[in-house]
């Protein structure tokens, strides 16, 4: 899972010495600085240790998952930690080995589909004209057409659906969005000044789109490779349960496959699928958290203003939009960096803080490079409308 | 009147495109599923029944491709969308008429429960942003990321088996006749409360977010500034200026995930034993029911298209813009 888009700190020698040459290009120390945020790296954290027993879970499994024993439908207890199914084989260790199939289907299907995401995306913004409008319409159809139905039907008529058919197959329904993003991203980025300049200097279009475009889209793909990666661990749990994908395989959508079709809630055998949907829960919130911290570091206006909201109660400060709320024990207003917008609260009392340093509880102050992306006008309403189109 | 026509256009090609990927994904993918049905049923499927089954799936070498999707077509636009093996001989076209209005039924209210529902927690999220309420947000998310599926198995041995406050499963209580009695129209919607919660609590978060995060942005907009100057009620300032403008990528968002609802929302009837268009899907998938399968995706995909139909309507009500184009 930790693999190359999520690194957080990415000590790459070939970004290090493009950066060297092009200083357009962000300096490759402050890239990824959108994983910085409490949210972000507490998904990342729950991501790697998910993405540890992915690695190592058949090892350290405690007993065989396909073995079956004698204890028949026991409670958790110390020697089975959660259990046994119908037919005695230990739920714990099904988990352990399950993670591996959940992960590998994420990760395989969420690269491909931001690959796809990006050709498309990408090339619809900058191509422009019948191009773009032949590009959109596709993702537009792959976004309205249902992708469960249409993956059951191609799952179920490949005979035996094994991990990277199913990642493949989902990566092909789930690739349109992403796109989609990229490409509003891309339209907006494509008339700014920088890129203008690139272009009246005369540089080639790949170039334009590869070190002037792409850099600062890192944002909105990492976003979207996120959003993809859930799309993709939520279909294939939800495959393996109604039976769609090879049954022999473990992963957690095929205890719950078992466990529905051996009555376990009639059973009152709870812990024979609670542990495995919490885990697809656990899984889900690590993903939108990491989600979360990009979106307030591409949207400024939705980080807190760096006041607990017992904090702000504890003032009496009532929040509400559109003004900015002054907080009675502050002695002077501090004039806020431009991309701090108007809905920031004031200055908590503490005046020997500098500005910048007040809003490392919450955010993170964006490099100076990567601000354009983060001005709130890229994603303010107009550019909305304009996707909705 | 530009907008309607062109998304018309596009949702024509959409339909077509389905309707292609319908024909092609059992052409194109490796196999005989003709074969491997024959061998599942053992002899029980005659053998006049067998070179159909070829045509439909396309595996009639005698004809071209070409050939074979004009047919397809008439097919499709006589309503024949072939027999279903599940419940043989039915037509697909009667098993699904069946069990859709159980679906719309079911879907369509808790859809439009959660959507209406969420929206207006979410401006009131937006504009009281950074209060108590922003403690909602964790919550939903939780249910959010967990599966539709797994919150209805929770559901049912909580509800269901250990309190038993509500039935299990099954769209009614089957001791009863079917018909218009007070008795029926009861135990129908107390069989309905359950899946219909469900949906709502897994599927309202999305849209909570969704519109929390668009008042926000829209509230710091110059015009919502200059209405609370004005001296308006709050009231009006936040649904007449910051949630009008807030709510167009919602309706927008609506139209395009519709697709992930009605994929969620199918696994919940499976899971509830649902008599909907889900548990018939369910059933095709256990008894490898291609003709069956593939005429629900079909129906399934242009019941959305028309719900797009319908949101592109509200969004020219809605939004001016659209209108003066024309």
């Amino acid at each position: 899972m930790s693999n190359m888009p999520l690194d957080v700190v990415p000590v790459d020698a070939a970004a290090a010495a493009e950066s060297a040459q092009v200083d357009t290009v962000v300096p490759s120390r402050q890239r990824f600085v959108f994983l910085r945020g409490a949210k972000a790296i507490t998904g990342l954290v729950i991501l790697g240790v998910f993405a540890v027993i992915a690695i190592v879970g058949p090892w350290i499994a405690p007993y065989d998952p396909d073995e079956m024993t004698a204890d028949l439908l026991v409670h958790p207890s110390w020697h089975h930690l959660m259990g046994t199914d119908h037919l005695g084989r230990d739920i714990f260790s099904q988990l352990i080995v399950g993670t591996r199939g959940v992960m590998i289907v994420g990760l395989v299907a969420g690269v491909i589909a931001t690959v796809l995401a990006i050709a498309v995306g990408v090339s619809a913004g900058f191509l422009g004209g019948v191009g773009d409008e032949v590009l959109s319409s596709l993702s537009n159809i792959f976004l309205v057409i249902p992708a469960l139905p249409l993956i059951i039907i191609i799952c179920s008529q490949l005979s035996d659906a094994g991990n990277f058919v199913v990642a493949l197959v989902l990566a092909f329904t789930g690739w349109a969005w992403g796109a989609r993003l990229l490409r509003a991203q891309t339209l907006s980025l494509r008339r700014r000044d920088f890129i203008e300049a690139a272009r009246a200097s005369g540089e080639k279009t790949w170039r334009i789109v590869w070190f002037e475009t792409l850099p600062n889209l890192t944002a909105i793909i990492a976003s979207s490779f996120i959003s993809t990666v859930t799309f993709a661990v939520l279909s294939q749990t939800t495959l393996a349960f109604i039976g769609v994908t090879s049954v022999s395989d473990w992963s957690w959508g095929s205890i719950l496959y078992w466990a529905q079709g051996n009555q376990a809630l009639a059973r009152g055998a709870w812990w024979w699928f609670v542990p495995a949907g919490l885990l697809i829960a656990l899984l889900g919130m690590a993903l939108s958290l990491v989600n979360f911290g990009i979106d307030e570091f591409v949207n400024p206006r939705l980080r807190l203003a760096g006041l607990t909201p017992r904090e702000m109660r504890r003032r009496k400060i009532r929040p509400r939009i559109g003004f900015t709320v002054v907080a009675k024990d502050a002695p002077r207003a501090v004039a806020r960096p431009a991309v701090v917008p108007v809905t920031e609260l004031d200055e908590p009392a503490d005046e020997s803080l500098p500005a910048d340093a007040v809003d490392a509880p919450t955010g993170f102050e964006p490099p100076a490079s990567l601000r354009r992306s983060a001005t709130p006008d890229s994603t303010g309403p107009a550019d909305h409308e304009e996707a909705a189109r | 009147m530009k907008f309607l026509a062109r998304r018309v256009g596009f949702y024509a090609i959409t339909a077509w495109a389905a309707v292609t990927l319908n024909f092609l994904i059992p052409r194109m993918l490796p196999g005989d599923p003709v074969q491997s049905l024959i061998n599942r049923y053992q002899g029980s499927i005659p053998s006049s029944a067998v070179h159909s089954l070829y045509v439909l799936f396309g595996l009639d070498t005698k004809k071209s491709l070409w050939q074979q999707y004009v047919e397809y077509w008439q097919q499709i636009l006589h309503g024949d969308l072939g027999l279903s093996f599940v419940h043989y001989p039915t037509p697909v076209s009667e098993v699904i008429a069946q069990s859709l209005p159980w679906t719309i039924g079911l879907v369509g209210i808790a859809t439009i429960i959660s959507v209406v529902g969420g929206s207006l927690v979410g401006v009131y999220l937006g504009w009281r942003r950074g209060s108590w309420a922003d403690g909602i947000v964790p919550v939903t998310t939780f249910f959010s990321s967990v599966p539709y599926f797994w919150l209805g198995l929770l559901f049912i041995s909580l509800f269901a088996v250990t309190w038993r406050w509500l039935p299990p499963g099954q769209g009614y209580d089957t001791a009863l006749t079917p018909g218009w009695t007070p008795a029926f129209v009861g135990s129908v919607l107390q069989h309905a409360l359950l899946p219909a919660l469900t949906i709502v609590l897994s599927s309202v978060a999305g849209w909570i977010l969704g519109m929390r995060n668009m008042m926000v942005t829209v509230t710091s907009e110059d015009y919502v500034t200059v209405a609370q100057a004005k001296g308006l009620s709050e009231r009006r300032v936040m649904f007449g200026y910051a949630a009008r403008n807030a709510i167009l990528p919602q309706v927008s968002g609506f139209a395009l995930s519709l697709g992930f609802v009605v994929s969620g929302t199918l696994v919940m009837e499976m899971v509830f034993s649902y008599p909907g268009i889900g548990y018939e899907l369910f059933q095709a998938i256990g008894g490898k029911d291609y003709p069956l399968m593939q005429g629900i995706f079909l129906v399934i995909t242009f019941s959305v298209l028309a719900m797009n139909i319908l949101a592109d309507i509200v969004y020219v009500i809605l939004d001016p813009r659209t209108r003066q184009e024309a």
